[in-house]
């Protein structure tokens, strides 16, 4: 006989519970913040009190992967970096997403050379990007914004697999 | 000192190293056969009126077309005399170098990092391994003939890479 918890099919309520839990996981996204280099800066100012990240509910940086939702990438990484990257974004607990943040994390920016990974979503999957050199922070609290309607929109299951 | 009188001061002193002394843009340059390179450094290094206590930077130059191909250049300052020295030193691909890491203890990661990026061995050094790069890295990117763009991945890409190297034959590089 199968023993399994697993719901079989989705449950007629299933609508609701995403809805109810797309509306909790956006606005309690805990950023692990992966800083490299000079888009740090830019994270900084976007996380303190001008332009307050913790409005939307993402202010409580998380420095173990272990407690973060968001794996915010900020800045250059090169491939001496990228297996550290690939094992943070491995040890995160589901559910879980991940943003480029700025040009060199997108698409490796500047730099096409020996030492520099051309995007991190070579080895992450990356849900939102924000591009710029480095971003203004609105662009990064538009970005944020884009990924809490991206959550909302998801489909959450309530015993995750 | 300023630089006429360091060149001036380095023909009296050296006479029998080979030295080639001249003053370029205002700074003492001396040129000397990688055979007396040790000598000249502890000299400098150790000798009160010279002094030059600070070792600044070590870096190379690959002239690719030229023979020998590599120039490997110290940049020396003396804290107590406020002056400097840039020596140059001509070297063949594959040959040694030898090391100043017991003159000076910061050579050894610079030494390092001229090993990483140019191939350039150094001989007696206590740990000639890559500073800045990984153990997997083949080549050294620093060269001219080593592709600007050519990748090597730690971790697989999870999709396929966009090829991007450069063919270096159509690549010219511009030489005064
Ligand atoms: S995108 Fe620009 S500002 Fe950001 S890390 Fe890269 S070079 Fe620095």
């Amino acid at each position: 006989m199968e023993m399994s918890w697993k719901l079989k099919e989705k449950p007629p309520y299933q609508s609701a519970v995403d809805r109810v839990l797309g509306w909790s996981r956006k606005y309690s996204i805990f950023p692990y913040p992966f800083i490299t280099a000079c888009c740090g800066m830019e994270y900084m100012s976007v996380a303190s009190s001008h332009y307050d990240l913790d409005r939307f509910g993402a202010g409580l940086p998380r420095f173990s992967p272990r407690q973060a939702d968001l794996l915010l990438v900020v800045g250059t990484v090169n491939h001496k970096l990228s297996p550290v990257l690939k094992r943070v974004w491995d040890q995160m607990a589901e559910p879980k997403w991940c943003m480029a943040f700025g040009a060199c994390a997108s698409v490796g920016g500047p730099y096409n050379n020996y030492a520099v990974l051309q995007g991190i979503d070579k080895i992450v999957p990356v849900d939102i990007y924000i591009p710029g050199c480095p971003p203004r922070p609105e662009a990064v609290l538009d970005g944020l914004m884009k990924l809490q309607e991206k959550i909302q929109n998801q489909k959450h299951d309530l015993f995750w697999k | 000192m300023i630089a006429d009188e360091i060149v001036n001061k380095l023909n009296d002193r050296f006479t029998d190293l080979g030295l080639e002394c001249k003053v370029d843009k205002g700074h003492a340059v001396a040129i000397v056969p990688v055979d007396n390179l040790a000598g000249l450094l502890k000299s400098l290094k150790t000798e009160d009126e010279l002094g030059f206590n600070f070792f600044m930077d070590i870096t190379a130059v690959d002239w690719q077309e030229r023979e020998p191909r590599f120039e490997v250049v110290y940049h020396l300052y003396s804290t107590e005399h406020n002056h400097r020295l840039r020596i140059k030193t001509n070297v063949k691909e594959g040959q040694d170098v030898p090391t100043s890491t017991g003159l000076w203890s910061i050579a050894d990661w610079m030494e390092r990092e001229v090993w990483d990026m140019y191939g350039i061995r150094f001989s007696g050094h206590p740990n000639m391994k890559r500073l800045l790069l990984y153990e997997e890295f083949k080549g050294h990117p620093l060269r001219k003939d080593y592709p600007y763009d050519k990748q090597q991945p730690l971790v697989e890409p999870t999709w396929p890479v966009r090829e991007t190297q450069a063919k270096m034959d159509d690549v010219k590089i511009h030489r005064p």
